[in-house]
């Protein structure tokens, strides 16, 4: 890649902005090791147990996807690590959420630093009602005021990691809207990154688009993946098998709450899955 | 034709597949002739409906046009016995009127809906809801006699309480439309914002409330259109007067305060003055409704 020498320092500005507490990258640079760790989770609305007693671990710099049948609680437990499921009322998570070894419900934990840190794709391209520039721009410019030049900056550099920068370079003034689908979800995920989270979750980016678009996608992912912790709730099973390094596979239990049945390397639980269940469910048999 | 109904049959009974055939015919003749006549019924209703405001546009062009003229607009007040004047003051004293009902009306209606559009299933969201659609039902004159015991017996006639009377008028129809508006704007683009680490204030101002910009213009757009003509509330609150004035604490004159004091004079002169306001107040009222409507027309280009 040939990002301009200049955009990295711009981005490294915003960094210092946020403050001391995002200097804590220890895991990330120590090489391999769990970024994000989930300790008996169960995630509820009012009565009901969507998500119970899941117990594992996604890695720095690698793709976990998340795979299960429609209704298993994936996108609720996904929606869990950044904090999404405080905005619904009446969802409560037990069990504990560690990013970097630090609890992310616990009581003084500031939501928005979560958020930063943990940054979000959703299911259907988003892009807000501006500008391609301004959708960008928009989460660098929540943390603190940023010269102009160094908005800029960030802006390309989020734009090129993003696969974008070339087809949007001339055009940065216009609508994000009037955006083919995969090139919004594409500024969708440079808009993500603009505010260098450490963690990208994914909620079935693809589900939306068409095969080419969705293949440029998951190129990006692996792109991301050398400088990112990404996880990605996914119904295709081709595309958990195809990006991600490992794969967790969710179903309901009796109660209809989500369960997880399996966790493991991708290979082995597309190849030699342990559970009669990740086996009927990756060969089609149900779900 | 006949053959080939024969040969399938399982669907045509032998024999019978003639009889069917012409029987399906008539029916069809039953069946066209009762849509026909059911069509122009509907056809005639809707006639019916459209034609009173054929005929008031017609009759309040023809009427008014005639009256209309630069120094009507721009003349204010002058007795008959001078040729009566024009309306200048009216105008003026309406602008005010319309400014300040929008002026407490639209900041408190919007955020008003973006309460009720982010908790919609509270019990306050629903109250909320549901004393909005009350208000919308309430006659113009109880709220003119509200705000007559609430100010005006107190402090007198004035512009101020007139825009007060407006812009509960208005409240609710910039409530409810700017609600409807914000429900069409997808949830997950406001949970975008937020999981950037926006909070939930600036996500509204940010990306909710400019998503559904357009919208909600074209609803304040109808919200004016609607209290534009409203004479009841006035004259409870703001008298009507015959000087230009625009003290916010003095009655002022407005169109259809002084429409409808023209209308009752008994001077020729009056009536026709009457009518060229009439027409004028359509004319405003129809171009916000067009307006309203380029407004919609373009929004949905944009978008799609």
């Amino acid at each position: 890649m040939t990002e301009s020498a200049i955009a990295v320092p711009a981005n490294l500005a915003l960094r210092s902005l946020a403050g001391a507490r995002t200097a804590v990258h220890t895991t990330a640079e120590s090489g391999l090791g769990a970024k994000m760790r989930l300790d008996k989770v169960s995630v509820r609305y009012k009565d009901f147990v969507a998500v119970a007693d899941v117990q594992l671990s996604f890695y720095a710099n690698k793709i976990t996807a998340i795979i299960g049948p429609s209704g298993c609680g994936k996108s609720t437990l996904l929606r869990a690590l950044n904090r999404m499921n405080d905005l619904i009322p009446g969802a409560r998570l037990e069990g504990h959420i560690l990013l970097d070894g630090e609890d992310i419900y616990a009581p003084n934990v500031d939501v928005v630093e979560v958020r930063r840190r943990v940054g979000m794709v959703f299911q259907r391209p988003n892009p807000f009602p501006k500008s391609v520039y301004d959708n960008v721009a928009y989460g660098p410019r929540l943390y603190g005021h940023l010269k102009r030049s160094e908005l800029d900056g960030i802006v390309e550099y989020s734009l090129r990691r993003a696969a974008l920068w070339d087809e949007v370079k001339d055009k940065l003034r216009r609508s994000g809207m009037a955006l083919s689908g995969g090139q919004q979800q594409r500024l969708c995920i440079a808009r993500a990154i603009a505010v260098e989270p450490e963690v990208i979750l994914m909620d079935e980016p693809c589900s939306a688009l068409d095969p080419v678009a969705t293949l440029k996608i998951e190129e990006l992912m692996r792109q991301l993946a050398k400088e990112y912790t990404i996880v990605i709730v996914t119904h295709n099973m081709q595309q958990a098998a195809r990006v991600s390094d490992y794969t967790a596979f969710l179903m309901m239990n009796e109660n209809r709450a989500g369960t997880l049945v399996e966790y493991g390397e991708t290979k082995q639980i597309f190849t030699n899955p342990r559970d009669k269940r990740t086996e009927d469910y990756i060969t089609g048999r149900f779900g | 034709m006949n053959e080939s109904v024969e040969q399938m049959g399982a669907l045509a009974v032998p024999g019978t597949g003639e009889r069917r055939l012409r029987r399906s015919v008539m029916h069809q003749r039953v069946r066209h002739a009762s849509n026909t006549f059911m069509l122009g019924l509907t056809g005639l209703a809707t006639a019916v409906g459209i034609a009173p405001l054929v005929w008031i546009l017609f009759d309040v062009f023809v009427r008014g046009a005639s009256a209309i003229s630069v120094q009507f607009l721009m003349d204010t007040f002058k007795p008959t016995s001078l040729g009566g004047g024009g309306i200048w003051h009216a105008l003026v004293g309406t602008s005010i009127l319309m400014g300040l009902a929008a002026l407490f009306s639209v900041p408190l209606g919007i955020l008003t809906a973006l309460y009720v559009a982010r908790n919609p299933n509270t019990s306050l969201g629903l109250a909320v809801r549901f004393g909005t659609d009350v208000l919308s039902g309430l006659p113009s004159i109880v709220v003119g006699l509200f705000i007559y015991t609430l100010v005006v017996s107190g402090h007198g006639y004035s512009a101020l309480a007139g825009g007060v009377a407006l812009a509960i008028l208005m409240l609710p129809i910039i409530v409810r439309t700017t609600e409807e508006m914000l429900k069409l704007v997808p949830k997950s683009l406001r949970e975008a914002s937020l999981a950037l680490g926006a909070p939930e204030w600036k996500t509204a101002l940010q990306v909710w409330l400019p998503a559904a910009m357009t919208g909600i213009v074209t609803g304040l757009m109808l919200a004016v259109a609607r209290v534009a003509g409203e004479t009841a509330p006035l004259i409870f609150t703001t008298l009507g007067s015959n000087n230009l004035s625009t003290a916010l604490d003095k009655p002022i004159a407005s169109l259809p305060l002084t429409l409808f004091k023209y209308a009752v004079d008994p001077s020729k002169v009056r009536n026709a003055q009457a009518w060229a306001i009439a027409l004028i107040i359509v004319t405003l009222v129809l171009l916000l409704n067009i307006g309203a409507r380029l407004i919609a027309t373009w929004r949905s280009r944009k978008m799609y």
